[in-house]
């Protein structure tokens, strides 16, 4: 399962890429695995608010609906239209194309409370280090 | 409830962990959902075959001078008038009229009947029958010792005929033959619950590893996969077919549920007059096929009309192949027109739906 080395992540499968202080948010390859088919996407508009660990969205896979939980607090600056119009992405390309929220980051020291990539390989049950599936 | 270390496993359990399925309990039955993907699947049994293991199914068997009356008793189509060979959906139906599951009738020979019922109802159903049978039929819940898989999709019929004793294109729909699949001995016949054209082999449990095998093998160049209960959800929803405890069940009679064409009116059976009344009078509610714009509509969620609820979602997902999300649900029959704008309350907003004509996909026959 792929883990990126330069992303932060969630407990409940998020992942967060900072770019000063721009966060870009969406959801893990092993989310997407196990979600399946994801065939729609809700997220909150540009102007919203989100916080550290709520929900800041839903996605539907073909079998039930799920919660997305913001893995930092922010305010929205944009959502990815292109995974709205083509759900599929988050399954195709989860960490680039699949993005879903770009957020400006509130407080930088949320950042602590997610797992490195090693730590969220640990929790996902694979041993560090492992590029595998 | 069920616990799930007494989940039941069908002979293929191995076969399905060999290929990767997701595997999720489903009516008492450890079974695979999914193998690559729902979608993939789903569209592969639309467009060239897939294999469906579904032997958690119930096989009842009923023999004797008496049986085909007594069948004829029981569910709600025309049992009567089927000759060896030929197989009937039809409705259990009970005193008050409502379902207690939905069948398929098999006539095996002049006295032999094959009834294939629910998983979940398995019990239940046999209760049932054997209540309601005469003491000249002789009566086999074969549940347990039989194996159901079926081939279906465009090319399942070339595909099986590969590893037949036979054509299996001599086997017209609603047919039934005795063959052997792979060498095995096997009851044949062409149904199935995907909307396309295939085949349900019925076999004993022990033939069941060599008969999925040589079928997976037989159909690799033809593209044929093995398909989970997930896309068998989506496949039988885009083909408008009732599934028991979702669309059906003891609470609802068949002519709300829009199965009034499994009943027929001029003979006995069980609940026939509550059946024939309700046809009468007309239903207050009925099933009504809806595209939702804007979120998937799921099982329980409320139907709304100016924001109050008129309704329920029967089922609800993602038609792979419409590339809609459609729903049954049951709505009072002054919305149920084709056109009337209604919405599904999906998390606490309402959301656009309208009732569209079903079934939502229909193959085009050769």
């Amino acid at each position: 399962m792929t883990v990126p080395q330069d992303l932060r992540y969630s407990k409940e499968h998020e992942w967060v890429r900072l770019e000063g202080d721009t966060a870009t948010i969406g959801i893990t390859a092993f989310a997407q695995e196990q979600l399946g088919d994801v065939v729609f996407v809700e997220l909150p508009e540009k102007g919203a608010t989100v916080r550290q660990f709520s929900s800041l969205g839903v996605v539907e896979s073909v079998k039930a609906a799920s919660d997305i939980y913001s893995p930092i607090s922010g305010e929205v600056i944009e959502r990815n239209m292109k995974v709205i119009e083509k759900p599929e992405l988050v399954n195709q390309k989860p960490y680039e194309e699949g993005w879903m929220l770009k957020v400006k980051l509130a407080d930088k020291g949320e950042l602590q409370k997610l797992l490195s990539a090693d730590d969220y390989r640990a929790h996902i049950g694979e041993t560090a280090g492992s590029g595998g599936s | 409830m069920t616990t799930e270390a007494a989940l039941k496993r069908t002979p293929l359990f191995e076969k399905h962990r060999e290929l990767g399925a997701k595997l999720v309990p489903f009516a008492g039955w450890e079974m695979p959902i999914q193998y690559s993907g729902i979608v993939a699947e789903h569209r592969a049994v639309r467009n060239a075959a897939g294999l469906f293991d579904l032997s958690h199914m119930g096989e009842f068997y009923l023999e004797g001078a008496g049986a085909g009356p007594a069948l004829d008793r029981l569910v709600s189509s025309d049992i009567a008038g089927l000759e060896s060979g030929q197989a009937r959906y039809g409705l259990l139906t009970n005193e008050r009229g409502t379902i207690v599951d939905d069948v398929i009738v098999y006539r095996l020979a002049p006295q032999r009947y094959m009834v294939v019922v629910n998983a979940a109802n398995i019990d239940k159903d046999a209760a049932h029958v054997r209540r309601h049978l005469p003491s000249d039929v002789r009566f086999f819940d074969g549940s347990a010792m039989t194996a159901l898989i079926a081939p279906q999709g465009p090319r399942a019929a070339r595909i099986l005929s590969r590893v037949a004793d036979m054509n299996v294109d001599d086997v017209m729909p609603f047919g039934v033959a005795e063959t052997k699949v792979a060498g095995k001995t096997a009851t044949i016949a062409r149904t199935g619950y995907t909307g396309e054209d295939g085949f349900e082999v019925f076999l004993r449990n022990e033939f069941a590893s060599a008969v999925w095998d040589a079928l997976l093998d037989a159909g690799t160049a033809d593209g044929m996969l093995p398909i989970g209960l997930g896309a068998r959800d989506t496949l039988r929803l885009e083909s408008r077919f009732s599934l028991y405890g979702n669309e059906i069940d003891e609470t609802t009679n068949p002519i709300e549920a829009g199965l009034a064409w499994t009943c027929k009116l001029d003979k006995e059976f069980l609940g026939r007059d509550v059946v024939a009344k309700a046809k009468e009078d007309g239903p207050s509610r009925r099933i009504a096929g809806l595209v939702v714009e804007g979120g998937v509509a799921r099982h329980g969620y409320p139907v709304t009309s100016g924001g109050r609820e008129v309704g329920i979602v029967t089922s609800g997902t993602y038609g792979p192949t419409v590339e809609k999300n459609i729903a049954l649900a049951y709505v009072p029959v002054a919305l149920a027109k084709v056109g009337t704008a209604l919405a599904v309350r999906i998390r606490e907003k309402d959301v656009p739906a309208t009732v569209v004509k079903t079934p939502f996909y229909s193959r085009v026959k050769k």
